[in-house]
Formats: C-alpha cells, sequence, structure tokens
C-alpha cells in the first residue's frame, strides 16, 4: 500500500477562518435535491426533533420581535408625562404671573372659578386677557397629540410620568427576554442533539461501510480521501444542521416579523427600508464578485508558496548539496512576492463587507431619524416609534447577509453530504456463495486463470497451477512484478475474470468470504499492529484466545523474549504509527499472531534488508515453525528459501511467466535463470 | 556571537507608521460613530421642544449632518481595512521569507529536529494563522477600547441626571465577559479533548483502511467496528457538551442587549425630571448598545489568541535556531581537489543523545578506489558517510579532504566536490533534464554530461522509451516515475556534477539484480578515477570491492576485502550466510 493513500485532502479554503464564506466560491453538489431528499430521508427518525426547535427558533424570534416596540411605547409613556408636565407648568407659569387672573396657580384657578377641563381653562384665560386668540391656538397645536390626555386629567393635580403603566410595560419585556432566551437555548440544545446524533451514525455507517467495501474500491480512492469523509464532510453536515438551519429560520422569521413591524409603525418608513435592501445587495454582489476573483488568486498562489516550501524542505539535503539555495530562495522571492499582492487585495476586498454594511445599516439609521422626525412632528407616529424603527431596521439587514452566506454553507453541506452517501451507496463486497470448509487439507489449485486489476488490462492470462497439501511455493519477480496479487485472489480480495481457484477441490467462490478466509494466514513484509497492547495484538489472530494460548503462540514464534524485555511485557502499548518497536519485532508480533489463528493455508512475505542479522535469523526461524504442515505461499527474497521450494512462481509485469522447480526454471534458461544469475554477474 | 532573537511583533512593528495612521483612523471612525446617536438626541429634543415650530427644516439639516458623518465612519473603516491588509500581507511576506531562508540554511540536524512536516506547516499555516490575527487585531481588536472610552465620555456628558446609568453599560459588559470567561473555562478543556478525540477516530480509521486485509484475513472486522464506535460514542458525547454549553453564548447575550435597553428605561421612569432626559436616554442607550457590541467582538479574541500565540512562537523558534553546520570565519574555497579522504578517529553523536552513533572510525581512501561500507540496521552506516559533505559535523575527530580538515573549507565548494546520492532518491518538479542538470542547469556541455550520466546509471533505456524523452515530466516528489527509476535519475544527477569523490548511500535497493550489476559495472568502466564510497544491504552489491568496511555498533568490526573478511571477520560471515547460498559462498 503505497503513502500517498494517506494524504488527507487539504481543508477547503486553505486561508482559515470561516467568516466570509460567501467569499469563497462554493463547491457545488451534482443532484442537490436528489442528495437533500437523501439526507432528510436518513434523518427521518429526528425530523420530528428538528422541526420542533424550527418553530421554537421561529417562535423566538417572534417573541424577540415584540421587545423594540413595547421598549418605544414606555419611551412614549415617559415623553408623555414629561409632555404634560412641561405644558402645565408653562401654563401655570402665566396664569401665576398674569395680573389679570387673581390665581397664583392652575388648581387656584380651577377651583376658585369651577372649571375641569383646559378648553374652559383657555376659554377663561382668553377672557381675562392673559392670553391672546393665536397663543390659545398655539398652545392648542403645540399639545398635539397629547392635548386629549391633557385635557382629561384634573386640573389641580400637577401631572407626572404615569411610572405604574412603564413598570408594567418593563415587566412584559423582562418576561419576554428571558422566556425567548429560554426558547431559543431550547432549540440549540434539541438542534445539538439531533446533529450529534445524525454525525454519530454517519460516522458509525462508514466506518462499516469501509469493511463491507471490495479491495478494488480503493484502487479508485486514497485513505485520505474515505478519512475526509469521516472528518471534514460529516463535519459539514453536522454544523450545517447545529447553526446554519436554524439561523436560516430565525432570519426568515426575522425579516418577515421586522417588515410586518416595520409597516404597522409607518408604510412610509418601511418602503424606505426596503429600498435600501436592493442597493446593499448590489453593493454586496460586487464585493463578492470582485473578492472571489482576488480570492481565487490567492488561493492558486498560496499554491505555488506551499508547494515550493514543500517541495524544498523535503529536497533539503539535496538542495544543500548540490548547492541550490539560493536559486531556490530567489525562485521563492517571486512566488512569495505574488502571494503577498494577491493576499493583500483578496484581504482588503472580502474586509470591505463589513464597512458597507455598517454603512448601509448607518444610512438607516439616519432615515428612521430623519423620516421618522418629520412624521412624529406632524404627529404621524411617535418618538418611541422611531427608538423601535431604529432597533428594527438595524435587525432588518443584518439576516440578509446571513441568508445569502447561509445558502452558500448549504450548497456546500449537501455537496459532502452527496460525497458520503456516493461512499455509502457504493456497491459492497457480493458474496457469491455460503458453504464453510470443513476440515481443510489445503490443497490449492489454479484452472485456468485471468485477472487484472482493469478488466480491460487482463495481467494474468491463463494461469494454471497444482499445489499439494503442505507444500511450499515461493513467488519471486522483480520490484514491482505484483507478486501480491495472488495473495489477493486466493483470499478473495479480488475475483477472478475467468477461471477458478480450488481448494481442496471445490471453488473458493462457493464458500462465504469469511469463512474462507478463516482457513488463511497471512504474515506481510507491511506488518499491520494497531495501537494497542502487545497481548492484544496477538490475539487478533482469535479473539477468544486465552493469555496463556497468547503466551504460548508468542514462544513458538521466538518473540515471547523480546516482549519480555519491553516495558510492561505483554501489557506493552503499541503506539499509532507502531514506531516504538522495531520493523523485525513487528514481524515476530505477526507471526505470533497467524499462528494463535492456526491456518490451513499461509501466506508470507520474508523479511528483507531492514532488519538487523539477528532478528532475521529469528524470523527465519520462526517462520520455519510456522510453515510446518501448512500448504505456504512465500513471497521470497532469499535465495536458500527459493531453492529450497517445491515450486517457484516467477512473475514479470503482473503475470506469472514461468513455473517449476529451481533446477526446472535454470535449465529451460527463461527469465528466472536470467533473474538468478544477474545476481553475480561480474 | 549572540544574535539578537527575533520576535514575532519585529515584523509588525516594522510597519509603525502603518499602524499609526490605522490607529488614528480608528479613532476617526469611533468619534464619528459616536456622534450618530447625538444627532438623535437633537432631532428628538427638536420633536419635544414646544418652542421650536418648523421642525421639519431642523431635522433635515441634522440628517445631512448625520449622513456625513456615516460616510465618514465607512471611509475611515475602508481606510482601516486597507491598512491592515497591507501591514498583514507585507508582515506575513517578511516572515515567510525569512522562514524559507532560514530553513533552507538549515543543516540536516535542524531538519531532523523539526520534521520536516512541522517545518512545513510553520511557514504556511501558522503564518496564515499569526496574519489573520494581526489584520483582526488592527480591524476589531483596537476598535473595542476606543469605542468604549469614547462612548463612556459621550454618555457621561449626556448632561443626565442618570450618570449612574453608567452602571447598566458595567454589569451588561461584566455579564458577557463573565459569560465568555465561564464557557472557555468549561469548554476550553473539552475542546483540546475534543482534537485529541478526532485524531483518535482517525486514527482507528486509518489503521483499519491500511490494515483492511489483515482485518479481513482474520475476521475480526465486528472487533475493528466495536473499537471504532467506542471512539466515535466519546467524540459524540464531547461534541454534544461542548455545542450545549456554547448554545448558551447567545441566549445570555440577547438578555445583555435587551437588558439594558429595559433598565435604562426603568431608572429614566424613576429618577428622570426632564423633558430633555428622554432624547438623552435613547442616546445612551445607542452608546450602550455600541459599547456592548464592541466587547463582544473580543469574544473572538478569546478564542483565536491562544492559536496565534502558538502559531507565533512555532514561528520565531524557527527563525532563532542556531545553524549547526556553517562555514568557519576563514573558509577557503576547495579548488583542484584530487580527492583523498581520510576519517581521522571519527565519533559522532545525535544532540542530545547519550551514546555515540559512530565511534573512533579511522580509515583512508584514494581516488581510483572503491570503499564499500556494510552493517546491519542501526550501525551507522549511513550516518557515516553523511559526515563527508558536512550534512553533519564530526563531535570528535576530523576528516581530511585532501590533507585538510572539510571544515576548512566552505561549505559551497566542499559540496562542489562531492557527488551524492542520497538513500531516498528525491526528484524535484521539472523535467528529466532539469533534475540530471540539477548542479549547473547552465552548464555549455550539459546536453553531453546529462547523456552520458544517465548511460552510466543505466537511465538511458527507460528514458528513451518516453516520448518526451529528456523533456518528459516529472512531477513533485517523482511520482510518475517507479521507485528504481527515481534511484537511477538521482545517481545520473550526482555522476552529472563530475566531482572527484562519489557517495553512494544503499542507492541500488530499487533496482533489480540485473540493473543493479549493470550499473555497476558501468560505473567501474566509466568512472575510474573517482574515489567511490558505496553504502549497502547487498553482500552481492559490494563483494568486489577494493575495500569492505563492516560496521558494527557504530564501530568497526572489520576491513578488508571479501574474501578477507569471509574469514577474518565474523559479522561480516554472518550477513554473508544469510544473504548467499551456500555455493555463491564458496566462489
Amino acid at each position: 500500500m503505497s503513502n500517498d493513500r494517506n494524504s488527507v485532502r487539504p481543508p477547503r479554503g486553505p486561508m482559515g477562518g470561516g467568516r466570509h464564506a460567501a467569499m469563497r466560491p462554493g463547491e457545488k453538489a451534482k443532484d442537490f435535491k436528489g442528495t437533500l431528499v437523501k439526507l432528510l430521508k436518513y434523518m427521518r427518525v429526528s425530523l420530528p426533533a428538528i422541526i420542533l426547535s424550527l418553530l421554537f427558533a421561529a417562535a423566538s424570534v417572534v417573541l424577540t420581535l415584540n421587545i423594540p416596540r413595547l421598549l418605544g411605547d414606555s419611551t412614549d409613556k415617559l415623553i408623555e408625562g414629561f409632555m404634560q408636565r412641561q405644558i402645565y407648568d408653562e401654563i401655570d407659569a402665566v396664569v401665576r404671573e398674569n395680573e389679570n387672573i387673581p390665581y397664583d396657580s392652575i388648581a387656584a384657578l380651577a377651583y376658585g372659578e369651577g372649571i375641569t377641563d383646559f378648553d374652559q381653562l383657555f376659554d377663561v384665560m382668553e377672557e381675562k386677557g392673559a392670553i391672546s386668540a393665536a397663543q390659545k391656538e398655539e398652545y392648542e397645536k403645540s399639545l398635539g397629540d397629547y392635548a386629549e390626555g391633557v385635557l382629561s386629567m384634573s386640573l389641580s393635580v400637577r401631572p407626572s410620568v404615569d411610572v405604574d403603566a412603564i413598570i408594567k410595560l418593563l415587566t412584559v419585556i423582562t418576561v419576554l427576554i428571558f422566556v425567548s432566551a429560554a426558547i431559543s437555548y431550547a432549540q440549540s440544545f434539541i438542534l445539538a442533539g439531533v446533529a450529534q446524533r445524525t454525525s454519530y451514525r454517519l460516522r458509525r455507517d462508514i466506518d462499516v461501510k469501509i469493511n463491507k467495501l471490495p479491495l478494488k474500491y480503493y484502487d479508485g480512492t486514497t485513505n485520505g480521501n474515505v478519512l475526509s469523509y469521516l472528518t471534514n464532510d460529516v463535519d459539514s453536515v453536522s454544523t450545517t444542521l447545529n447553526q446554519s438551519l436554524s439561523q436560516l429560520i430565525s432570519s426568515i422569521t426575522t425579516i418577515v416579523g421586522v417588515l410586518v413591524m416595520m409597516i404597522s409603525i409607518s408604510w412610509i418608513m418601511a418602503g424606505v427600508a426596503v429600498l435600501i435592501v436592493p442597493v446593499s445587495l448590489v453593493l454586496i454582489a460586487t464585493v463578492v464578485k470582485f473578492s472571489q476573483k482576488y480570492f481565487r488568486r490567492q488561493q492558486a498562489a498560496l499554491a505555488a508558496v506551499n508547494g515550493h516550501i514543500e517541495e524544498m524542505y523535503a529536497g533539503n539535503k539535496v538542495i544543500q548539496l548540490y548547492n541550490r539555495k539560493d536559486e531556490s530562495v530567489a525562485e521563492f522571492a517571486v512566488y512569495n512576492k505574488e502571494l503577498a499582492q494577491t493576499a493583500q487585495k483578496s484581504q482588503f476586498l472580502s474586509g470591505l463587507m463589513q464597512p458597507i454594511m455598517n454603512f448601509v445599516g448607518n444610512i438607516g439609521y439616519v432615515l428612521a431619524c430623519v423620516i421618522g422626525g418629520v412624521l412624529t412632528a406632524s404627529g404621524k407616529i411617535t418618538v418611541g416609534d422611531i427608538q423601535a424603527f431604529i432597533t428594527y431596521i438595524r435587525q432588518f439587514n443584518q439576516p440578509i447577509g446571513q441568508v445569502a452566506n447561509i445558502a452558500n454553507t448549504l450548497q456546500s453541506t449537501v455537496a459532502a453530504a452527496e460525497r458520503v452517501f456516493a461512499f455509502l451507496e457504493a456497491e459492497d463486497e457480493k458474496e457469491t456463495g455460503d458453504a464453510v470448509p470443513g476440515e481443510v487439507k489445503g490443497d490449492v489449485d489454479f484452472v485456468n486463470v485471468h485477472f487484472g486489476y482493469d478488466p480491460d488490462n487482463i495481467i494474468i492470462k491463463n494461469f494454471s497451477c497444482s499445489v499439494k497439501a503442505g507444500q511450499k511455493i515461493a513467488i519471486v519477480g522483480p520490484t514491482g512484478a505484483g507478486k501480491t496479487t495472488v495473495v489477493k485472489l486466493l483470499m478473495r480480495y479480488y475475483d477472478l475474470n475467468g477461471g477458478k481457484i480450488l481448494l481442496d477441490g471445490r471453488d473458493i467462490a462457493d464458500y462465504k468470504r469469511s469463512a474462507l478466509r478463516e482457513e488463511f494466514g497471512m504474515v506481510l513484509q507491511d506488518t499491520w499492529l494497531y495501537s494497542g497492547t502487545v497481548m492484544d495484538n496477538i490475539r487478533y489472530g482469535r479473539l477468544d484466545a486465552t493469555d496463556e494460548e497468547v503466551i504460548a503462540a508468542a514462544k513458538l514464534a521466538s518473540a515471547d523474549h523480546f516482549i519480555r524485555t519491553l516495558d510492561g511485557g505483554y501489557n506493552f502499548v503499541i503506539n499509532e504509527e507502531a514506531d516504538n518497536i522495531s520493523q523485525g519485532q513487528k514481524q515476530l508480533l505477526t507471526i505470533a499472531r497467524a499462528l494463535l489463528s492456526d491456518p490451513k493455508v499461509l501466506i508470507l512475505d520474508e523479511a528483507t534488508s531492514s532488519v538487523d542479522t539477528r532478528t532475521e535469523q529469528l524470523i527465519q526461524n520462526a517462520m520455519v515453525t510456522l510453515m510446518e504442515g501448512r500448504t505456504s505461499f512465500i513471497i521470497a527474497h532469499r535465495l536458500s528459501t527459493i531453492t529450497g521450494a517445491d515450486k517457484i512462481l516467477v512473475m514479470r509485469d503482473g503475470d506469472i511467466v514461468e513455473q517449476g522447480t529451481h533446477a526446472e526454471l535454470m535449465a529451460a534458461k527463461g527469465f528466472y535463470e536470467q533473474l538468478y544469475s544477474s545476481q553475480f554477474e561480474k | 556571537m549572540t544574535e539578537k532573537k527575533v520576535k514575532i511583533k519585529y515584523f509588525y512593528l516594522r510597519y509603525w507608521y502603518l499602524i499609526l495612521c490605522a490607529v488614528a483612523l480608528l479613532v476617526v471612525q469611533a468619534l464619528c460613530d459616536l456622534e450618530l446617536p447625538t444627532y438623535m438626541q437633537n432631532i428628538v429634543n427638536t420633536l419635544t421642544d414646544i418652542s421650536i415650530t418648523e421642525k421639519t427644516g431642523v431635522i433635515l439639516r441634522y440628517g445631512g449632518v448625520m449622513l456625513a458623518y456615516a460616510a465618514a465612519v465607512t471611509l475611515s473603516s475602508v481606510g482601516v481595512g486597507y491598512l491592515a491588509s497591507v501591514i498583514g500581507s507585507r508582515a506575513s511576506r517578511d516572515m515567510r521569507r525569512d522562514i524559507f531562508e532560514k530553513v533552507s540554511s538549515f543543516s540536516a540536524a535542524e531538519i531532523d529536529k523539526f520534521t520536516v512536516s512541522s517545518l512545513i506547516t510553520r511557514s504556511t499555516n501558522d503564518i496564515t494563522q499569526i496574519q489573520m490575527f494581526s489584520i483582526m487585531l488592527i480591524r476589531m481588536v483596537i476598535y473595542a477600547p476606543i469605542i468604549a472610552v469614547g462612548g463612556i465620555v459621550k454618555a457621561v456628558n449626556l448632561s443626565l441626571n442618570m450618570r449612574y446609568l453608567l452602571w447598566v453599560i458595567v454589569a451588561a459588559v461584566a455579564l458577557v465577559l463573565l459569560t465568555i470567561l465561564i464557557m472557555l473555562l468549561v469548554v476550553q478543556p473539552k475542546f483540546i479533548r475534543l482534537q485529541t478525540l478526532i485524531d483518535k477516530l482517525n486514527g482507528v480509521a486509518r489503521e483499519g483502511l491500511n490494515g483492511m486485509m489483515v482485518v479481513r484475513a482474520f475476521n475480526n472486522v465486528a472487533h475493528e467496528e466495536e473499537r471504532f464506535d467506542d471512539v466515535n460514542k466519546e467524540l459524540t458525547k464531547v461534541n454534544l457538551f461542548t455545542n450545549r454549553v456554547m448554545a448558551g453564548l447567545f441566549p445570555v447575550i440577547n438578555i445583555a442587549m435587551n437588558g439594558v435597553s429595559v433598565a435604562v428605561v426603568w431608572i429614566a421612569a424613576y429618577f428622570a425630571l426632564d423633558i430633555s432626559d428622554v432624547a438623552a436616554m435613547m442616546a445612551f442607550m445607542s452608546y450602550a448598545i455600541q459599547i456592548v457590541m464592541s466587547f463582544m467582538v473580543l469574544t473572538m479574541v478569546f478564542v483565536l489568541a491562544p492559536r496565534a500565540a502558538v502559531s507565533a512562537r512555532r514561528v520565531a523558534e524557527t527563525l532563532n535556531q542556531d545553524i549547526s553546520v556553517k562555514d568557519r570565519d576563514n573558509a577557503v574555497k576547495a579548488e583542484n581537489i584530487r580527492g583523498e579522504l581520510e576519517f581521522d578517529n571519527v565519533s559522532f553523536r545525535y544532540e542530545g543523545a547519550e551514546e555515540n552513533v559512530i565511534s573512533n572510525i579511522s580509515f583512508k581512501c584514494s581516488p581510483g578506489e572503491v570503499t564499500a561500507v556494510i552493517g546491519s540496521t542501526g550501525s551507522g552506516k549511513s550516518t557515516l558517510i553523511k559526515l563527508i559533505p558536512r550534512l553533519y559535523d564530526v563531535t570528535e575527530g576530523c576528516i581530511r579532504l585532501d590533507g585538510r580538515d572539510i571544515r576548512d573549507y566552505t561549505l559551497v565548494s566542499l559540496r562542489d566536490n562531492i557527488g551524492y546520492v542520497l538513500q531516498k532518491s528525491l526528484l524535484f518538479s521539472g523535467t528529466i533534464e532539469s533534475n540530471i542538470k540539477f548542479a549547473s542547469p547552465e552548464d555549455p556541455d550539459g546536453d553531453e554530461k546529462m547523456i552520458r550520466s544517465a548511460r552510466i546509471a543505466q537511465a538511458e533505456e527507460f528514458i528513451s522509451e518516453k516520448e518526451g524523452r529528456y523533456k518528459s515530466e516529472i512531477v513533485q516528489g517523482g511520482g510518475n516515475v517507479s521507485g528504481g527509476q527515481k534511484q537511477r535519475l538521482s545517481i545520473a544527477r550526482a555522476l552529472y556534477k563530475d566531482s572527484p569523490v562519489l557517495v553512494f548511500d544503499d542507492s541500488f535497493s530499487a533496482l533489480d539484480f540485473k540493473t543493479d550489476a549493470a550499473l555497476r559495472n558501468a560505473l567501474k568502466e566509466n568512472e575510474k578515477d573517482k574515489n567511490v564510497i558505496i553504502v549497502a544491504q547487498r553482500v552481492g552489491t559490494i563483494m568486489n570491492a577494493d575495500r569492505i568496511i563492516v560496521l558494527d555498533e557504530g564501530k568497526i568490526a572489520g576491513m578488508g576485502t571479501h574474501k578477507e573478511l569471509l574469514k577474518s571477520c565474523p559479522v561480516y560471515a554472518d550477513i554473508a550466510r544469510s544473504q548467499l547460498s551456500e555455493e555463491e559462498l564458496a566462489k
């Protein structure tokens, strides 16, 4: 398995922070609707919870929307009180200071003259020459909306702010604030549960799927891709469920609700607020268009810089040995300059978004003040309305930008979901039979086998060979000749394109795959151990083995001694990279593991040069123990193994080109003879 | 020589004048921003003043002034954005330039210390992190205190009878900050846990993917799934916890924002005495909201600052790393070198290691000879030859080239005289030609030399089979040629240099026996006058060498020809026996 399989797809949008999702050219799903439906079906258990929480999101917004309005009302109540007092005091002063009126306050005058409202009061004052007809009119006009209230109050009491009414309003607001906060929290709480449950299921299903797919599937994809489904793509779906979905609902509710509230205050002002929207949309669209252009350029420049850095750092020794540092630095300067320039432009342009949104917000603020002021002056609305409107217009612009953002996020989420579903829906490894082998002897026959990794390119052409139980078969050939192919066919990791393979005379396609594989043991050079204790790793060969059986297997594999020198012995924990024990030791553990599983047919990969001589001797001995009484296929590197084999399969460019014993093949003077003798050429 | 320590802030302070301009613009922005509520206050005052009869004209005039201020706010914040982008991108450019130059001068010891992948992250992602943070710092973080101070001054000057309203702001800001603090304390450790869990989940899945054949061979799919499920469950649990805690932030901020308004009206209703106080009260609400908002922005700092700080520390650490292999003050140029090499009692240990990798190595080798080094893994054979081109410097003793300590030569001229093929063949993106001519692409005799080297390296055949021949493209890392081809190209690259000393570090391992033999024959014929040193694993590769040095645990266990060593050196005999059959041993 090559290294690049492990390369994880780079995170999308490497310039980091996800603040301006709209700035990034989004990726789109091929089938948006279909995938969305699939996703909904996948989450159908959670649909009631989702709907409930979306209702909560809307409810919380609706409740919150009332707050500015009620605050405006309480401001009006304040103003009302102050206005009443202001006018009362002014008239009171006139009464006190005018010589023609023999009273020193409104209260005294009302009592003395027996009048009960301002109409009568103004009449009396005009009669006494205290105010002119023009002044009287002026007063009435100044009173405006408040005239009614003022006229109906008792003239003997100086008016003041109606604190009780205001407290009542504020109590209602406070309740609203807390209730809407509680609902909003409940909504997040529920959605978080849904999102996490869904991600859990997606991850579980992906993991289960990993082991169901035929190995062939992985020829077309990298491990990095699969890991990316598991983390990045599932994350994307989860974040959208968790945040974007409720944001979308609350944004839309806000837009509609605010609009209704604004219209209820003044349709003229609401109209102006709506007119601002296209202006801001055009501005945003322009900025996005430009910044996407530069963002793409920046990404290209970044890729060039990263590419050069990666290449030169990895090749640092070569650069030094060949004295190429100056050239490399000069080349880097070019890429770096380009990146700095494009990054600056891209940053600046994407940074324009905020001031523009701010500006639009401020324009709204100014218009609300000015138009609201004019309308208030003519008595159409109140100061409290202006105050409420200022808040509404601020709330109005924000969600519009948000909806655009969310639309983008949704696109890439569906694209992510599409990738995940494509993986989950890929065709599983099919069972072609359900026979379970009984007592297996270990005869293996290849009958007219045809095989190619790609059906259009058959590499093994018409291979036949008969192996008796207990024989040793060496597989030889130059690097890259496809020596592991035979292994993959035997264990049915790949299916044949023609012919058949028989185990004890029966086609292996008749067996259940898992039952068939149980009869095989495998010790590959690419030793595979997992992070866990040595004990667990050996026991992997047979999960129900007792500790004693594990230790016995380790002893048989000559691994017991080195295990006991490890810190913690059998409880020594092998780390994730499995690099805290040596290559040779790993191989001994895999031999022990294979011994424990006690297979009838063995597939072995001999150790090569990366192991020191002493360990190599141990491995050799352990392998001999392991092979005893079993049919063994050995990928051979050592001449002593090759010459001692019952049969040698010679591979070249994927095909098995020759077979026979060492003596037969040498006598045939074919490719094997060349391969063998070239080693000792002068 | 003590150099001044590089600190990340220097990269920014270099542009102090731009930063100063940005701060000035931010002050302008804040002052203008704070004027808007003042004018709203004026408008409301006009409305409630019964002595003003012609109100529309006054309001429109105020509106005009407000628009002017709004425009000024926008212009100054666009200006700040521009300056921030210039400062951010220039500082990052400078950082990238410095770190790239620095890493390019690193010797192998420093590369080993940091690891290549970490250095790549430091030069790319870390700098991006710092840049993002710096831009945010300039645009938003500096703004918060400016507008807070401005807002408070404005609020105090409101000729209000309710200056104690300030406490409302203090309370709201405190509530927001406290909530953030609590969340950080509760959630931050979980975030760290989350990262490890994600790594673990990835790790388990990766193990499953890499070991797919083994997992299925032992029918342990269920066991694998169980292992994955354990991590998956815990990840889900921790994720759920952090999500649900974080979900509290938004409602609390909402409570704080709306609570400010309620508290202000409530206080005004109880204590306000004058009609003009209502307008002031409304202005006050605006200031309060601006101030609270600016502090909310600081939440982002709490989230991003730790990451940026880690990045900054890592970048600074790289920039401040001392380079272990460098020119001596009075180094001379290596000229007309014959290629006589002498190891004089050489020992080497890696920095921080307890034991020597190689100890007391002495030998001499001359042009026209082939010297081979063999030994088991960890015997120090690769390390030994890495000392020749000074990839590492000796710890004790000295290596002489033509009788002079190699540390007396300049690094550049020393390396010009050594053709070195690394164990891991590494090609660069470009063409086959650019890779072979790597040492001197401008050489007028380049083509001739290239073809000659390719022929000796047994690369000619496969190159001529390629469509573009020498102009064939090589992708980064040489992914489009096979391991054996890569190895032959890197051998050709070394031969092209035509230097008196040729070193091969296990460079024939990817070649099949046949090519290996042909290459060795061609070398013998064409590079007769060179001093050739070969490290090998296969006895077959080196059994014809003039001198074989057998290393065992860093010491010379034997030196001589194949025949001599078979008799005199048990370590060598062991190795030979494990690789050759009896008849070959007898030859």
